[in-house]
């Protein structure tokens, strides 16, 4: 082929849809009278899931955290494992419509809407394991300054309290962004809707929009400028999510490779998770059409990058652990290949380092069970990266004698599988209840959004 | 003296003819009039000459009273209402507040930013005359649509009519309020 002229990308939306036409279907699977069975079933399984859940934190606000496998002298277990895991999922969403955004990457449309209701489901998730971490999550207000009698104010200069700040504010970005997003779907849901309640909810939701172009204009600019302040927010978060550990002295967490390669991680594993929702869905509500095999495989390119950026942060940890000559962090890429937890330590490997190669073949890209396969295991991989980081780092810090192991108890499984359950429940009541793909940024993707104009008549 | 009513709205089946139209009706010398599409379209903001936004602006200002907001927080907190001396290391240790200080930036900057863009819309409106014209529910799927306001010191209910005629709309309706 010849190298200046590639072929050009098979188109985003295929030929023969109309402005109607995308709006209907999209719309349709929210305003349709008739619940799908397959969506009955997903979300009474999801829901069990949930209760666990609510069980399993109520329990432990009765008997206190001792119910978890957490002690001395490992702290953090399967909590701030999960915290980590849930937050760097939750960076995709933001990445694609931010960043995306900003590169002009028009692909991003048709993913964008439901990237960033997981994104804020996964930090939902994520919040749950530092709040009730505490022990006592009804006195977490005291994480925030506050004028109160004790005369106390948090303690600014700790790690712990920069993640309140990154993590909050974080959560509170991606709502108003995916919120914005959703303002002139609102009104279209408003407008199509054919029952009373839904009329007046969207209606309230939409707050009166009605597509004037001096609101378009403003619109456009406050999008943009959210996109732009996103940007380093969302490079910010993990950041700070790594500083909580980076600052520390433990040996295996006392480096400074942390903050990029903790971002590529979250990145990373956030493109895993939407391919992992992505695929079901697509084919479950018929999307084909909109969630192309094009989007599918620019996925699997941006998983293989920051896979490899993963991968090379192991390799830098581990040399700049034997470089340092520092007895105590020498021992610990030896204590993780070779210690009691190497499973989990060669099992990250092959899940997050080999099986992902795969992606470099154009034909697991085109495969979606293959790439839906290989999404899952990068997702295991990342939340196993974390407890061999947390757990097997803590576990055998400097002296012999204060070593320890870890054991995960029932109620840190239940816990665990109980924020998957509620993630999942939000996702299927996102999917019946509002537009999983924007409509009016999949109208400007039509070519018949094109306006033509003889500029030599203006200005 | 006819009943008061809005304006006048003309229909059109795509947003080439939608610009157009709203820069024949700005070059008529029509101020008070609108556009409405089920996207955003950069030309229509252009063809009706409207000013810049004054949303960067306020934003900015947001993203200022929020770092100095933030920091001036920590450095109160740490150094004057509960100053804790660590092995004498200095109460305001200003690269520690760094991270709390740039998310308090953002914090504001966007929240600056929805509000601005709400305000400066002045949204929520629940309720607005042009919603009384039953075809308009298509702004939000598929329509384009001009309106020219009856404030407008050039609206004469005839003439603007033909006028509008002339720009070769799919229809033509009265606005009521």
């Amino acid at each position: 082929m010849d190298p200046t002229h590639p072929a050009p990308s098979p188109p985003l939306i295929p030929p023969g849809y109309t402005f109607g036409s995308v709006t209907d279907k999209i719309s349709a699977i929210v305003l349709g009278k008739r619940t799908p069975m397959g969506w009955w079933a997903g979300f009474a399984v999801a829901f069990l899931f949930a209760m666990l859940l609510f069980v399993s934190l109520s329990y432990l606000v009765v008997k206190g955290i001792g119910i978890w496998g957490n002690n001395q002298p490992v702290g953090w277990a399967f909590d701030i494992t999960n915290f980590v895991w849930w937050i760097g999922i939750g960076h995709a969403g933001t990445l694609i419509s931010a960043i995306l955004l900003l590169l002009r990457q028009s692909w991003r449309t048709s993913i964008n809407r439901f990237a960033e209701a997981m994104t804020l489901f996964a930090v939902a998730c994520a919040g749950i394991f530092p709040l009730f971490h505490t022990g006592r999550p009804w006195l977490a207000y005291w994480l925030f300054p506050y004028p109160n009698t004790m005369g106390v104010w948090p303690q600014f200069r700790s790690p712990l309290i920069w993640d309140v700040f990154a993590v909050s504010t974080y959560a509170t970005v991606s709502l108003l962004f995916w919120f914005v997003g959703l303002i002139p779907d609102l009104a279209t849901l408003r407008d199509r809707s054919q029952s009373r309640v839904g009329r007046i909810v969207y209606g309230m939701l939409a707050m009166g929009w009605r597509g004037s172009a001096r609101h378009w204009h403003q619109y456009d600019t406050a999008y943009l400028l959210l996109a732009g302040l996103a940007t380093p927010l969302v490079v910010s978060v993990h950041t700070v999510v790594s500083f909580d550990f980076a600052i520390g002295i433990v040996p295996g967490w006392h480096t400074t490779i942390f903050p990029p390669y903790f971002v590529a991680g979250a990145i990373y594993s956030g493109f895993a998770m939407v391919l992992t929702l992505a695929i079901p869905i697509r084919a479950v509500y018929g999307l084909n059409d909109f969630i192309t095999s094009r989007h599918l495989q620019n996925m699997a390119k941006v998983m293989l990058v920051t896979g490899l950026i993963v991968a090379y942060g192991y390799l830098t940890e581990a040399f700049i652990a034997w470089y340092s000559g520092d007895l105590y962090e020498g021992f610990v890429p030896i204590n993780r290949a070779n210690g009691p937890y190497r499973i989990a330590y060669w099992s990250l490997i092959l899940c997050n380092i080999a099986i992902p190669q795969l992606l470099w073949f154009k034909r697991t890209r085109l495969n979606p069970a293959a790439l839906w396969v290989i999404s899952i295991v990068v997702n295991i991989g990342m939340w196993l990266e974390r407890f061999v980081i947390i757990v097997v780092s803590l576990h055998r810090d400097f002296l012999p004698s204060s070593w320890g192991m870890y054991s995960p108890s029932f109620w840190d499984y239940s816990t665990f599988l109980g924020t998957i359950g509620l993630f999942l429940s939000l996702l299927f009541l996102f999917l019946r209840f509002l537009p999983m793909i924007s409509i009016f940024e999949m109208r400007t993707m039509l070519p018949e959004a094109k306006v033509e104009v003889d500029w030599r008549d203006v200005d | 003296m006819a009943p008061r009513i809005y304006g006048l709205m003309a229909e059109f089946e795509d947003a080439t003819a939608l610009v157009a139209a709203t820069e024949r009706a700005h070059e008529a010398g029509y101020k008070r009039m609108d556009a409405y599409s089920p996207f955003p379209i950069e030309e229509l903001h252009h063809a009706m000459g409207s000013p810049h936004s004054r949303l960067p602006l306020i934003v900015l200002v947001g993203g200022i009273v929020g770092c100095l907001g933030g920091f001036f927080l920590q450095y109160w907190a740490s150094a004057m209402a509960y100053p804790i001396n660590v092995g004498g290391r200095p109460l305001n240790s200003w690269p520690a507040f760094i991270p709390v200080t740039f998310e308090c930036t953002i914090l504001v900057a966007a929240l600056s930013a929805v509000l601005g863009m709400l305000g400066l819309n002045g949204l929520p409106t629940p309720y607005h005359p042009v919603f009384n014209v039953e075809r308009f529910a298509l702004a939000s799927r598929s329509r384009f649509f001009l309106v020219i306001e009856s404030k407008d010191r050039r609206f004469r209910l005839e003439d603007t009519r033909e006028f509008l005629v002339t720009l070769h709309p799919r229809d033509i309706w009265t606005v009521d309020y």
